[in-house]
């Protein structure tokens, strides 16, 4: 089932990002800007179904923690219709769109793909994709479709 | 803790547990288990009986709730209940999830 998780390729992982849940989580960036946003990204089978926008509880510019009973919630909701959670983003509103040392910290969930959207250049918005397992950070090769 | 609403329950439930994904490499895979105990803190314990090692990624040593990890109790933070001492009875459905968070660079 998690076959492409358990064994890793050598070729770099890749996910397909469709151009809307792209342009949401952009949007999403941009609304909450200077403020980080969260979300989740749910699919199936490797494929993206949807975004869901969550709350971010901290309260600062450079930090997120998802509201937990929206996050569970929202997580069972997918898990219960047969799809499951296969990426987490949050914004990065003036740095660059790779793990912070936060991020890295608070990566329990080995199995998401972490998404960062960064609007360090504005009108060049940049989302790419990590994992962060036991603190070893790979990029996910992020395809635009 | 001397809880008088959970030193009275002393009986045993038999609870759903909901797992998440990263506690699945515990249960062999399984979304959801049924677990039994008087308390969130007894399932827990009851859980880690069958599936060795899950209680310390939920529990401190002390038994409490991790930092990190969120319980529930029919949707309900056990934080804004009893914590652990979160008294339980049959048919209650228990969910777990790590805690969700991040930031930039300073």
């Amino acid at each position: 089932m998690s076959e492409a998780s358990a064994t890793p390729s050598p070729a770099r992982e890749r996910l397909i990002v469709p151009a809307a849940i792209q342009a949401e989580i952009v949007a999403h960036a941009r609304d909450h800007f200077p403020r980080e946003c969260c979300g989740i990204v749910a699919g199936k089978d490797g494929a993206i179904t949807e975004a869901v926008r969550l709350t971010n509880l901290e309260a600062g510019v450079s930090r997120y923690l998802m509201d937990e009973e929206e996050f569970f919630r929202t997580y069972w909701a997918i898990e219960n219709r047969g799809e499951s959670l296969l990426a987490v983003y949050h914004s990065h509103p003036v740095t660059v769109a790779y793990p912070s040392q936060t991020d890295v910290a608070f990566a329990f969930w080995p199995e998401a793909i972490y998404l960062i959207c960064s609007l360090e250049h504005p009108e060049a918005p940049v989302l790419r994709g990590f994992r962060i397992v036991d603190g070893t950070i790979t990029e996910v090769e992020v395809e635009i479709a | 803790m001397t809880d008088t609403t959970t030193s009275f329950i002393t009986s045993t439930a038999t609870v759903q547990v909901l797992i998440p994904t990263p506690l699945r490499t515990y249960t062999g895979g399984e979304a959801k288990v049924s677990a039994s105990g008087g308390t969130v803190g007894e399932v827990i314990a009851d859980l880690n009986a069958r599936f060795p090692g899950i209680q310390d990624r939920i529990c401190e040593d002390d038994g409490e709730i991790r930092r990190f990890v969120n319980v529930f109790v029919n949707g309900q933070n056990v934080r804004k209940l009893s914590g652990a001492a979160t008294a339980v009875k049959d048919g209650d459905e228990i969910g777990v999830i790590p805690a969700m968070a991040g930031g930039a660079p300073a």
